[in-house]
């Protein structure tokens, strides 16, 4: 396969206005799955999560979990939607080996929530997306393909099924289309991709996590002239598993259609796969040949119909939603525009509000999540909630040095004490030893001391040179090993000197 | 005395185990030896397991004498329509795709009769899927007519039909999609029911199609029929389409069997053209028998009933297009052509040309092409338009009358082999009794004589409206009681000996 020729961005973006579409797939976190009483946890050894119905065996049949519905309307509730009165499953018949029924259980024309909106924000910037609709269905179980160059079933030697995921509750929440971002649209669809995990994370109903596909973005781009008054023909790309895959994937099928329109081609109409090594879309199913899915109503459910009371309940219910959130906390902390955003794109805003409530104050608190412990989750290549440290201990190594007992580099040794598993901050300061040396009559000797040890550069701060002090305040750390009070040091070495 | 027991109804084997008169071993043990005897001539069974069977009905014995309160059926011999999933047999749906597989889940209704100690004989022959109406549709060979050898038993449970009407068990399972309980009841000369839709889980019940299947019994009299009916009737979790409500009080219905002052409605839309004269004799000494009884008869029309049979073999063949795409060679059942060059499509392709047979196949093709996006409306929602259009002619009828009546079939049991070559006419068989399909409605098939061309068994259906099974068990045990009286006997003891 040759490397597919691009037109470059700016350029791309110079002629052509881009429509994006996306789809986004969310797995909800339900205990049990979504037509039977099986669990849901993640990373079982395979088939050992399945029963007669989420296997689709012969006879069974499926019940609805509530807890999943309860979870859609709160996801169509904080997305603006209305929720259906009343309304059906349908089936989606297609025959593939990880479908144990050879049908999914999904809805079609009649969706649970429909119509609502979600707002983002780029570079200061609001785009108001508006959501199509919010429907329910079943995952599919999973496929491995061994063998064969691609790791499709194309040209696999033998496929193996694990069903564990088959039946898992999952969201699909479909955008309109998106017009009118022009340069900005990979930038808007990473942060709708962002917002709405944001929201999905803040209703606690999935962990979204994208990394093991509980969140999955489809992404729809077609390109226009500028001027034109008709869309472009869209392509749909699949396998878009993480934000920054989102922006890439946007940005490539721009770069890439741009080219195919250029060189005098036509867009088809079909399903990519988006290839994060190379930040590429290679062709999958060509929509042309699109299957006819013969939906129909699901005649094994009752419909669903939701009350109007019940509805009320879960909308008086919904938690704060992320950008209320936002304005709070920032107006809380004073955070300039700039420093909300840098909190919010490293995943700290939980953290930082969890350990101001633990007592810290919120400068500090965002300080060491956002220096000291975002380097050392960045070393470990890590999220930062996923770094063995709670905000509680964070706050315990900020009342720490508040009362005196610390300083920023000994805080620096706790924390790597608390990640090393010694235990807790107060656990790793009696462990290590480490206090800040706060007896003046020590401190003093140990001045004394480093003064005498140091005569040449005692000498210059004698004779005025004060920047000479460094060097001696320096040799007090050392032999206190960075216990001391620096400034402390300072003074009493001026001070002996007579340079202050 | 082994001999006597299978003449037994299921009510009179109950008492006389209850009274410690007779053993649930003994009880099996009898019918046993008769599907020994005559089975190699019915066909009525695809499985029978004497092992099985005697373990549950020593299980049955032990639990009495430690003095256990029991069900009213318990130690009753059964045999289950082979589409209900047992956990200790196979269950094939009368299908080569199914062949051997052992489920490994008890249905709904085989749960509950195994819990109220209930012995199961075996497994009954069906139509493949269910679909068929004279059982010549099985993969696994025809199932005959007790009455006549060389005549259907009616279908699809016509296994279940021969087995009870030739005394092999007092009591069977079967399921009722467009009249696969009522048409074999019917031409065989016994009881069968359609309960409401909903009444019984259809939980394990290997789907034909989904709106429309209802489990429901067979016996040989209108009370054994309503005994097995509360036994596995009632709300199951598992099925969501299962009503939440009491069991209509169906044995007390049968046995009542009083009809004064009934409001009785003769459907005018089912009966006259294309019924045998014969049947439409019976009939109507049935309904001047009821009048006879205090009931007020009246006819009742319900025009759409003419677009019934169509309406129905659009819905039921879409719903079994998607039911049965589970039968795929990746899961269970037959696999074909899996030799390590063929792909999971070709596999599955492969499987399912030489595993369904044809009438299945033709199902599914008619269903493909009415769910298809653009034929959709024309056909599968068109048909769903006149479903609503007889729900809306019963409510009608139902202001009038408490109850419809109508022949079951248009014909007697027909000769085997006579209608495999003719899809439609033998579609019509089950006429009479769509309606209360497409409806889910109640109704009963009872015996009301022979016809006179051909001495073979004639059903009267009683109709009764959603949730009022009861109903149906009391009219047709009215009519059960006065022809018994009129005939000294049942008419089961018209049929030739085997």
């Amino acid at each position: 396969m040759t490397a597919p020729t691009l037109v470059p961005y700016e350029e791309a973006l110079a002629k052509y206005e881009p429509v994006l579409g996306v789809e986004t797939h969310i797995e909800l976190g339900t205990a049990t799955k979504m037509f039977c009483g099986c669990p849901t946890t993640f990373g079982a050894p395979p088939n050992t999560q399945v029963c007669p119905v989420c296997l689709g065996l012969p006879g069974s049949l499926p019940v609805t979990n509530k807890a999943a519905i309860e979870g859609i309307i709160k996801i169509g509730l904080a997305l603006n939607c209305t929720i259906a009165e009343w309304c059906r499953f349908a089936r989606k018949n297609y025959f593939y080996p990880d479908m144990p029924k050879n049908y999914q259980i999904s809805q079609y024309d009649e969706p649970l929530c429909v119509d609502g909106y979600l707002d983002v924000e780029v570079d200061g910037e609001t785009f108001r997306i508006g959501i199509e609709r919010v429907h329910m269905e079943e995952d599919t179980g999973k496929s491995l393909h061994v063998g064969g160059a691609t790791g499709r079933i194309h040209g696999a030697d033998y496929s193996l099924v694990d069903y564990n995921r088959a039946g898992i509750p999952l969201v699909e929440i479909v955008t309109k289309p998106i017009t009118g971002t022009g340069d900005k649209a990979p930038l808007v669809a990473r942060a709708y991709a962002t917002e709405l995990r944001e929201l999905v994370r803040a209703l606690g109903v999935s962990d979204v996590r994208m990394e093991e596909g509980s969140m999955r973005c489809d992404i729809n781009v077609s390109l226009a002239p500028r001027g034109a008054t008709e869309w472009g023909t869209r392509t749909e790309t699949k396998n878009v598993n993480s934000l920054r895959s989102v922006e890439r994937a946007v940005r490539h099928e721009i770069e890439r259609q741009a080219a195919v329109l250029e060189s005098g081609g036509k867009v088809v109409q079909e399903t990519r796969h988006f290839h994060e090594d190379t930040g590429t879309t290679t062709p999958g199913r060509s929509k042309e040949e699109a299957q006819d899915y013969r939906y129909f109503p699901e005649p094994d459910l009752v419909p669903l119909a939701p009350s109007r009371e019940w509805v009320e309940q879960l909308r008086a219910s919904l938690p704060e939603l992320p950008a209320a959130r936002r304005r709070r906390v920032q107006a809380e902390w004073g955070l300039t525009d700039l420093e909300l955003r840098d909190v919010v794109n490293a995943g700290a805003l939980d953290l930082i509000e969890q350990t101001v409530k633990a007592g810290c104050a919120p400068g500090p608190a965002r300080k060491w999540w956002m220096n000291e412990l975002s380097r050392r989750a960045t070393e470990q290549g890590v999220e930062l909630d996923e770094l063995p440290i709670t905000p509680a201990q964070v706050a315990r190594v900020q009342a720490l040095i508040d009362e005196g007992s610390l300083n920023d580099k000994l805080a620096r040794q706790v924390f790597e004490g608390v990640l090393a598993g010694e235990g807790d901050p107060d656990e790793v300061v009696a462990a290590r030893g480490l206090k800040v040396v706060s007896d003046e009559g020590e401190l003093a000797a140990i001045v004394d001391q480093v003064i005498a040890e140091n005569a040449d550069a005692a000498d210059k701060v004698r004779a005025g040179k004060v920047a000479a002090a460094g060097a001696l305040v320096g040799a007090v750390m050392k032999a206190t090993r960075g216990q001391a009070d620096a400034a402390r040091a300072r003074e009493l070495i001026l001070q002996k000197l007579g340079a202050s | 005395m082994s001999g006597e027991l299978t003449r037994k109804s299921a009510a009179e084997l109950a008492e006389l185990m209850a009274a410690g008169q007779v053993s649930a071993v003994e009880v099996t043990q009898a019918h046993l030896d008769r599907i020994a005897e005559v089975d190699g001539r019915i066909g009525a069974f695809l499985h029978v397991d004497a092992e099985v069977a005697l373990a549950q009905a020593r299980a049955v014995d032990s639990r009495r004498a430690a003095g256990e309160e029991l069900g009213p059926l318990a130690g009753v011999p059964i045999a289950h329509k082979d589409v209900f999933t047992t956990v200790d047999m196979p269950t094939t749906a009368g299908s080569k795709i199914l062949e051997g597989w052992r489920p490994p889940y008890d249905a709904t209704v085989t749960a509950r009769l195994r819990a109220a100690g209930l012995v199961i004989l075996g497994k009954t022959n069906l139509d493949e899927f269910a679909m068929g109406s004279s059982t010549e549709n099985s993969a696994y060979g025809p199932t005959r007519n007790p009455w006549d050898l060389e005549r259907v038993p009616g279908g699809s449970s016509g296994g279940s039909s021969a087995a009870v009407a030739s005394y092999q068990a007092p009591l069977a399972t079967g399921t009722d999609t467009g009249g696969s309980i009522r048409q074999p009841a019917a031409v065989t000369g016994i009881v069968g029911t359609k309960p409401t839709y909903g009444g019984s889980s259809r939980y394990g019940l290997i789907a034909f199609a989904s709106s429309l299947d209802t489990p429901g019994p067979f016996g040989r009299t209108v009370l054994d029929a309503a005994l097995l009916h509360e036994a596995f009737s009632g709300h199951d979790p598992m099925d969501s389409t299962s009503i939440d409500r009491p069991v209509p009080p169906v044995v007390e219905a049968a046995r009542r069997a009083d009809v004064a002052g009934l409001r009785i409605g003769v459907v005018k839309e089912l009966g006259g053209e294309g019924y045998q004269p014969g049947v439409l004799a019976r009939f109507n000494e049935a309904v001047e028998l009821l009048e006879s009884l205090g009931a007020k008869v009246a006819e009742v029309s319900c025009p759409h009933f003419t677009y019934a049979l169509p309406a129905y073999y659009l819905i039921a063949p879409s719903e079994c297009s998607s039911n049965l795409a589970r039968f795929d060679a990746m899961r269970y059942g037959l696999r074909v052509g899996d030799d390590g060059t063929r792909s999971a499509e070709e596999v599955m392709a492969l499987t399912r040309a030489q595993g369904f047979g044809p009438e299945v196949k033709r199902r599914i093709m008619l269903g493909t092409y009415a769910l298809s996006s653009g034929y959709y409306d024309a056909y599968y929602g068109k048909a769903q338009q006149v479903r609503t259009l007889i729900i809306r002619d019963f409510e009608a009828a139902f202001e009038q009358v408490d109850v419809l009546v109508s022949p079951t079939t248009p014909t007697t049991a027909f000769p085997l082999g006579d209608r495999v070559d003719d899809p439609m006419a033998m579609y019509l068989a089950d006429l009479a009794t769509i309606p209360s399909n497409l409806a889910g409605t109640p109704a009963i098939s009872v015996p009301c004589g022979l016809a006179d061309e051909d001495d073979l068994p004639v059903g009267l259906q009683v109709m009764a409206p959603v949730l009022a099974d009861d109903r149906v068990y009391r009219v047709g045990a009215a009519v059960e009681r006065a022809l018994t009286d009129r005939w000294g006997g049942p008419l089961l003891s018209k049929a030739p000996a085997l």
